[in-house]
């Protein structure tokens, strides 16, 4: 082996290296700014925290913002989507009025899976309830069953969907958390357009998340606790 | 034995050069280098997408590679911004061409979709 050999061989360990450190970035750029490719992990559990003492009666800007964000007509008849709704309620024993957003509660035992037969109705690992539309065939059990009645079904052919949000006539659909902003890291369209910080979204299972701190700290309650399906929703003043 | 091949071949050409002249043509968009082969993504973006949308709708993965969105972000017109909008648009022409009906677009946008955050925006 002479002296030339060994430039050489230098010379492409050092370029191979200098390779790599150009073209690392710019993966990892890649998979910040189009999604990561691995599954969602179980170890996480997003979920919400509402401050019914934060929420304003009359106050509809979570509702805005899902309906824009998701593409609904922003209609409340029988046969329009709603997948989030505003409750005025009142204790006719005291008068005390509370104000909250009604939407799915992403149950860790969902019913709507239960009866769904064609197992369109899932539970994400990271526990997020959804509407598989490929396989919906538009039964409508899931409506029946969900005590919240969060489901919507969409009556009407649609057109000009958000493309991150595929909507469709004869399936049925609700809330999924926003789960495409979820996957690129933001927050759903209703926690970040409350502008009195009235939605609080985070990790559940993540001791040190925001929420958790607070769930562990502040008295909250599952709507229909009774029913025993862990609400991946909570309030806080109910 | 030659005089087959020669027959076989004058039948062929034509034959061939007909069917290119007839087969569909298609609006490809921004097109370029596609994530696979041509020919094998020809065949097989069907089996492709059936695949990734399971993938993504109930695991998360979220791989832009082989994404509808992906798909129609190159190929949409450039025209319209559409896969769909015209005969010759990218998803119709073969598939009208070939009598398959596709469902895709009941649901799916089929809009490029930095043009339809553009329209949008607010």
């Amino acid at each position: 082996m002479n002296i030339n050999d060994l430039r050489r061989r230098n010379f492409l360990k050092t370029s191979i290296g200098a390779a790599a450190v150009a073209i690392a970035p710019g993966f990892l750029l890649f998979d910040i700014a189009h999604g990561k490719a691995q599954a969602v992990s179980g170890k996480v559990r997003w979920g919400m925290l509402i401050d019914t003492a934060q929420c304003r009666e009359g106050c509809n800007d979570c509702v805005t913002a899902c309906n824009k964000e998701n593409g609904l007509s922003g209609g409340t008849g029988a046969t329009d989507s709603q997948w989030i709704r505003k409750v005025d309620i009142k204790d006719i024993n005291t008068g005390r009025k509370v104000s909250l957003p009604m939407m799915c509660q992403h149950c860790e035992n969902p019913p709507c899976v239960d009866v769904c037969p064609t197992n369109a109705s899932f539970k994400r690992a990271d526990g997020i309830v959804l509407v598989d539309r490929h396989r919906c065939i538009g039964c409508r059990y899931c409506m029946m069953a969900c005590p919240y009645k969060a489901r919507s079904f969409v009556h009407e052919p649609l057109t000009d969907q958000n493309p991150d949000v595929p909507r469709g006539k004869g399936t049925v659909e609700s809330c999924t958390l926003c789960v495409h902003r979820i996957d690129k890291g933001q927050q759903p369209a209703c926690a970040e357009s409350c502008t009195n910080k009235a939605i609080l979204f985070g990790n559940l299972n993540d001791p040190d998340s925001e929420i958790a701190k607070k769930i562990r700290a502040v008295s909250s309650v599952q709507v229909r606790a009774n029913l025993g399906l862990n609400t991946g929703v909570r309030y806080q003043g109910l | 034995m030659k005089l087959f091949a020669s027959l076989l071949l004058c039948l062929c050409i034509p034959a061939a050069l007909a069917a290119e002249a007839t087969g569909p043509k298609l609006d490809i968009g921004k097109g370029g280098q596609c994530v696979e082969d041509a020919q094998w993504m020809r065949k097989n973006h069907p089996h492709v997408l059936n695949h990734q949308r399971d993938e993504t709708v109930r695991m998360g993965v979220r791989d832009p590679k082989h994404s509808l969105k992906g798909c129609i972000e190159c190929h949409a017109s450039t025209k319209d911004d559409s896969v769909t909008a015209r005969a010759d648009s990218f998803c119709v022409a073969c598939h009208k061409y070939e009598a398959v009906k596709i469902d895709c677009f009941e649901c799916h946008s089929n809009k490029r979709q930095s043009a339809w955050l553009q329209r949008n925006a607010k």
